[in-house]
C-alpha cells in the first residue's frame, strides 16, 4: 500500500488565497492556503462533515471523495491542485446511480456499526462499481483494502458491493 | 391526587407518595420540559426518564447507554417499544444527559456503557418503563371514556376499545394523563408475545451513517468555534521545558498557542492551520523519570513480578498440593500492550464561560466526563453540561475522560467554543492501552481430565485507578475475569492475582477486558495438554464440563457446524493447515469459536474460516448479534496477528496505521455464526467474539505447525518452515 506522508516544508509564511472549487455540483470558495488538504476545507470551512478524518496519511480511507469519478484521499489533495476537478462527497453520492445502489445495499445488508469509516467505504465502493460494474473478490480486495473498519464490517461490505452490482 | 388536567411536578407527587412505600410514583413532569414555554401548553410530555410523547404522537426515547456501533440504540428502542406497544418508525432517539438518578447502569453502578452489559443491565428496567407508560396511557383512555382499563387494549400507538369501536392515539392521551401509582409488579409481556424483540428490526442509526448526516463528536460545528490540536508529553509524566512559537504563530490561521505544564495546543481557524502550527511549534520536553522505560525491561520486570505472592481469587480443593512434584503441564503467556485505535480519533469540543462549561463529546461515561470537566474548569458538576454523541468506535477507549479533562484545561484559555481534535499519532501514543499481562497456567491430568488447575495473573490493576477503594483482598475483579468462572469443572483450582503496576504506561479497559487475557491462556494450555494426551481438543473439553450444559451446547454446536471431524483441505497454493477451538463462559454468555488457518512457509498466517456458536440467552436483535460476533472476530484477529505497542525511552514507538497494523478487508476469513435460542436472561455479546478468536487462532496455528507460542502477537519467524 502506498503511504504518502506530508513533507515537513520549512515555509515560514503561508498566504491564504481565494480558492474556488466545484463541490457537489456547486462552485464554492474558500479563503485558504492552496496547499491545504481538501479534507479540512470540506469539514472545517464548508461544514461538510460527512467526509471523515481518520489518519491524515492516506492509510485509512475515511476521507475518500471522488474527483472526476476517481476515488481519492482528501487528506492528501491540496485544494490548489483541484480547482477544475469535479468533486463529489458522501453528501451528494446518493444522487448518482452507483451511489444510490451502494447506499441502498449498505442499508439492506445492515453493513453499518459505528459508521465512522462508512462514508469512505461507500465512496470507494461507488468508484469501484463505476469502473468495474461486476467486481470479483480480488477486485473488491484491491479497491477496498485501503479503507479500514475497526468494527470489522468487511464481510458485509463485500456482500453489499456484490448486491449493489447486481442491482444495476 | 390532583384532578386531571392540573399539571403536577414530580416533587409534589413524591411528597404525597411517602406513605405508599414500594409503589412507583409515575409523575408527569412538565416543569422541566425544555420545549415548554411559560404560559403555553407543553409540546411534549415526559412519561418517565426514557419516554416523551408529543400530542401528535411523536415519540422520543432517551437512551441510557451510548451508541458506538454495537447496535445499542436500536436494541434499547426495541425493548421500550415492545412493552409500550409502538412501531419503531415513530421513534426519535436522544442521548441521555449525565444523570445519576435515572441513567446509572444497574450492572456497573455508574452511568457507563461497557463490559457488554447494556442489554443485560437495561432489559428489565426498560421493559418496566415501557410497560408503566403503556399502563398510564390505558388509564388515561379509561378515564376519558369512562370504561375500565382492562376492557381496553393497545396496538401500535393506539388505545382501542373494541366494543364501542373507539380508539385514541397515544398523543391524544398524553395531555389527559394524570399522575398515578404504578404497582412495582406490573406484569411484563411474556416472551411468546414478543412482536419486536427477537426480530432483526432495521437499525435506527444507520440511515444517517450512509449519507454523511450522522453527527459524531468530531463533527460538532458551533458559531464562532475555533479548532485546535494538542501534543501531550511523549513520555508519561513529562513536562514542557521550553516552547518557541515563532514559526507556529506565522502560520496563516493560527490564533493562539496554549502552553500548559504537560501539553501544548495550537488554536486556529481550522484543523489544517492547527496541525501545521503544531508541526512547527518547537517544544523541548523534560521527559521525566519514565524516559528509561523500554519494552524489554517492562517484560522482564513483569516476569520477575509474577513470582511475588499473589492474592487468592479462587481456591477450591488443594491445587498447590496436587501440582507439587507430579507431572505437570506448565505454560506461560505474555500479552502485549494494545491500542484501541478506533476510527474516530479522540476529540472534545468545549465552551468555558465564567458561570458554566458546555462539553460536546462522544463518551461511554457521561457522569465521569462531567466530573472531569468540572474539576478541570474549577466548577461544580451541575454547572457542566455534557452533550453526548454517536461514537466512531469505543472498544473501551471512551470510558476514559482524559480527552475531556485536557480539552477543558485548554479551553479555559480560549474565548468562545473550541473543538480539540487529536491527530492519529496523538491518539495512538496517548492511548490508555490494554495492559501487558503475564499469565502462568499449570495443570495436572488424571484419567484423561484436568484435576488440578493453577492460573496466576500478573499485571496492572485498572480498577484500582477507577474505583477509589482498596481492592477486596487484593483481587482486581476485572483482571481475574474469565479465570475464576470457567466452563470447566476442576476439582482443585487456584486462581491468583499479582498486582504489578507499570507506572510508565497508562492502561485501561480494552475490548474483552479480563477474559481477553485469561481465556486466551486457559484455552491455549488446554490445547497443549490435549495434544500431549493425543486427545481431541473438543472431546477433551467436553469431558470436563459437568455443570454448564449451555457451555457444552455451544461447544458441540460450533464443532458440528465447523465440521470438526472432517479433514481440512490444503489450499492449492500450499501451506500448513490447522483448526483450533476456544470456549468462553463470561459476560453472561457462552461462546465457542472454531478457527481454520493456513500457515505459509514464511510463517504468514491466514485465517481462512471462523465458525462461532453463541448462547446469549434472550436475543433482542439476531442481526445485531451476528454483526457483533463478526466484528469482534475481526478485532481479535487484528490483536492475535498484528497488534502490539512497544515502548522505547518511555515513548510509544507506533504512531499511525502503517506501523500499528490492523485487520483489512483482504484478510477476512469466511465467517459463520450460529445461535442457541432460549429464554434465559440476556447476556452480553459486544466482547465475547473478540476473546475466543484469539485463542482459536493460536490453537489452530499450534495444530498446523506444532509450535506453541507464548508471546503475542504471533511471531512469524517462529512458525516459518525453516525455523522448525
Amino acid at each position: 500500500m502506498c503511504c504518502l506522508l506530508f513533507p515537513v516544508t520549512d515555509v515560514t509564511l503561508r498566504e491564504d488565497t481565494v480558492i474556488s472549487l466545484n463541490i457537489n455540483g456547486q462552485r464554492r470558495t474558500a479563503d485558504v492556503p492552496p496547499e491545504m488538504p481538501l479534507l479540512w476545507v470540506l469539514r472545517d470551512v464548508l461544514g461538510l462533515t460527512g467526509t471523515k478524518f481518520g489518519c491524515g496519511v492516506a492509510q485509512c480511507g475515511a476521507c475518500t471523495v471522488h474527483v472526476d469519478g476517481i476515488a481519492l484521499r482528501s487528506c492528501q489533495l491540496q485544494v490548489g491542485d483541484i480547482a477544475n476537478g469535479n468533486i463529489i462527497t458522501i453528501e451528494q453520492i446518493g444522487n448518482t446511480d452507483t451511489g444510490r445502489r451502494v447506499q441502498k445495499a449498505w442499508l439492506d445488508v445492515e453493513v453499518v456499526q459505528c459508521g465512522y469509516c462508512q462514508s469512505g467505504q461507500i465512496m470507494s465502493a461507488a468508484a469501484l462499481l463505476s469502473a468495474t460494474p461486476v467486481p470479483t473478490d480480488a477486485d473488491i480486495d484491491a479497491a477496498m483494502a485501503g479503507n479500514i473498519c475497526r468494527c470489522g464490517t468487511y464481510a458485509r461490505i463485500r456482500e453489499a458491493i456484490k448486491q449493489a452490482a447486481k442491482a444495476a | 391526587m390532583s384532578t386531571a388536567g392540573a399539571p403536577l411536578t414530580r416533587r409534589s407527587m413524591l411528597a404525597g407518595g411517602a406513605a405508599l412505600a414500594g409503589y412507583l410514583v409515575v409523575g408527569i413532569d412538565l416543569s422541566t420540559n425544555p420545549l415548554a414555554r411559560a404560559g403555553e401548553a407543553p409540546v411534549d410530555v415526559s412519561l418517565n426518564a426514557f419516554l416523551r410523547i408529543t400530542p401528535d404522537s411523536k415519540i422520543t426515547m432517551v437512551m441510557p447507554a451510548v451508541e458506538m456501533g454495537q447496535g445499542s440504540y436500536t436494541s434499547m428502542a426495541m425493548i421500550l417499544a415492545e412493552e409500550l406497544d409502538i412501531d419503531l418508525d415513530q421513534v426519535r432517539l436522544e442521548h441521555a444527559p449525565p444523570d445519576r438518578s435515572h441513567y446509572v447502569n444497574p450492572a456497573l453502578g455508574d452511568q457507563i456503557t461497557g463490559g457488554s452489559t447494556t442489554i443485560l443491565a437495561w432489559f428489565v428496567p426498560l421493559r418496566k418503563a415501557g410497560a408503566s407508560a403503556r399502563s398510564m396511557l390505558l388509564q388515561a383512555a379509561a378515564e376519558l371514556w369512562n370504561i375500565p382499563a382492562d376492557a381496553l387494549r393497545t396496538s401500535a400507538g393506539l388505545v382501542v376499545h373494541d366494543r364501542s369501536n373507539r380508539s385514541a392515539t397515544y398523543g391524544e392521551l398524553v395531555t389527559r394523563m394524570s399522575p398515578r401509582l404504578i404497582a412495582p409488579d406490573l406484569p411484563l409481556k411474556s416472551a411468546r408475545d414478543f412482536k419486536l424483540i427477537g426480530t432483526s428490526a432495521k437499525r435506527l442509526d444507520t440511515a444517517a451513517k450512509v449519507n454523511g448526516h450522522a453527527v459524531y463528536g468530531i463533527d460538532v460545528m458551533l458559531p464562532g468555534m475555533k479548532f485546535a490540536t494538542l501534543a501531550s508529553s511523549p513520555v508519561l509524566g513529562g513536562k514542557v521545558l521550553h516552547v518557541d512559537d515563532t514559526r507556529a504563530k506565522r502560520i496563516s490561521g493560527v490564533r493562539q498557542i496554549v502552553v500548559l505544564d504537560d501539553m501544548v495546543a495550537v488554536v486556529a481557524d481550522h484543523m489544517w492551520a492547527a496541525m501545521q502550527g503544531l508541526e512547527v511549534l518547537e517544544v523541548r520536553w523534560d521527559d521525566g523519570p519514565y524516559a528509561t522505560a523500554f519494552s524489554d525491561g517492562l517484560w522482564s520486570a513483569l516476569e520477575k513480578g509474577s513470582a511475588a505472592a499473589g492474592a487468592t481469587a479462587k481456591k477450591k480443593g488443594d491445587a498447590v498440593g496436587q501440582l507439587a512434584g507430579a507431572r505437570v503441564f506448565d505454560a506461560t503467556f505474555e500479552l502485549p500492550f494494545l491500542a484501541h485505535a478506533a476510527m474516530e480519533p479522540m476529540n472534545c469540543t468545549v465552551h468555558v464561560r465564567p458561570d458554566g462549561c458546555e462539553v460536546w463529546v462522544g463518551t461511554q461515561a457521561p457522569l465521569k466526563a462531567q466530573s472531569a470537566a468540572a474539576r478541570s474548569a474549577g466548577l461544580d458538576p451541575d454547572k457542566v453540561t455534557i452533550h453526548n454523541h454517536l461514537i466512531g468506535g469505543g472498544f473501551g477507549r471512551r470510558l476514559e475522560v482524559d480527552g475531556v479533562a485536557k480539552a477543558v484545561r485548554i479551553a479555559r484559555h480560549v474565548d468562545g467554543p473550541v473543538k480539540i481534535v487529536w491527530s492519529r499519532e496523538e491518539d495512538i501514543r496517548q492511548d490508555y492501552f490494554r495492559p501487558l499481562y503475564h499469565l502462568r497456567t499449570r495443570a495436572k491430568v488424571e484419567d484423561g481430565k484436568i484435576i488440578a488447575w493453577h492460573h496466576r495473573i500478573t499485571g496492572p490493576s485498572i480498577l484500582s485507578r477507577w474505583v477509589p477503594v482498596e481492592l477486596k483482598d487484593g483481587v482486581d475483579e476485572d483482571a481475574i475475569g474469565g479465570a475464576v468462572e470457567t466452563p470447566y469443572d476442576f476439582p482443585n483450582m487456584l486462581v491468583e492475582y499479582v498486582r504489578h503496576e507499570i507506572p510508565e504506561v497508562p492502561t485501561s479497559f480494552w475490548r474483552g477486558v479480563g477474559p481477553n487475557a485469561n481465556v486466551f491462556a486457559a484455552e491455549c494450555l488446554i490445547d497443549r495438554i490435549a495434544r500431549e494426551l493425543k486427545a481431541d481438543p473438543v472431546e477433551f473439553r467436553r469431558r470436563m464440563i459437568t455443570d454448564k450444559p449451555r457451555a457444552r451446547a455451544v461447544l458441540d454446536l460450533a464443532a458440528s457446524k465447523a465440521g470438526w471431524s472432517t479433514p481440512l483441505q490444503v489450499p492449492k497454493a500450499g501451506g500448513r493447515v490447522g483448526r483450533g477451538i476456544a470456549l468462553l463462559a463470561a459476560f453472561g454468555s457462552f461462546l465457542a469459536t472454531v478457527a481454520e488457518v493456513v500457515v505459509a512457509d514464511d510463517g504468514e498466517v491466514t485465517v481462512s474460516r471462523v465458525v462461532t456458536a453463541a448462547d446469549v440467552g434472550t436475543i433482542i436483535n439476531p442481526d445485531t448479534l451476528t454483526a457483533q460476533v463478526e466484528g469482534g472476530v475481526v478485532f481479535g484477529i487484528g490483536a492475535v496477528l498484528h497488534g502490539q505497542i512497544t515502548i522505547a525511552g518511555g515513548k510509544v514507538q507506533q504512531s499511525n496505521f502503517h506501523d500499528y497494523r490492523v485487520t483489512r478487508i483482504n484478510e477476512m476469513p469466511a465467517m459463520e455464526c450460529h445461535f442457541v435460542k432460549n429464554d434465559e436472561s440476556p447476556g452480553g455479546i459486544g466482547e465475547p467474539g473478540t476473546v475466543t478468536i484469539q485463542a482459536a487462532v493460536a490453537n489452530a496455528v499450534f495444530a498446523a505447525t506444532g509450535v506453541s507460542l507464548s508471546r503475542m502477537p504471533i511471531n512469524r519467524s517462529l512458525i516459518a518452515k525453516r525455523a522448525i
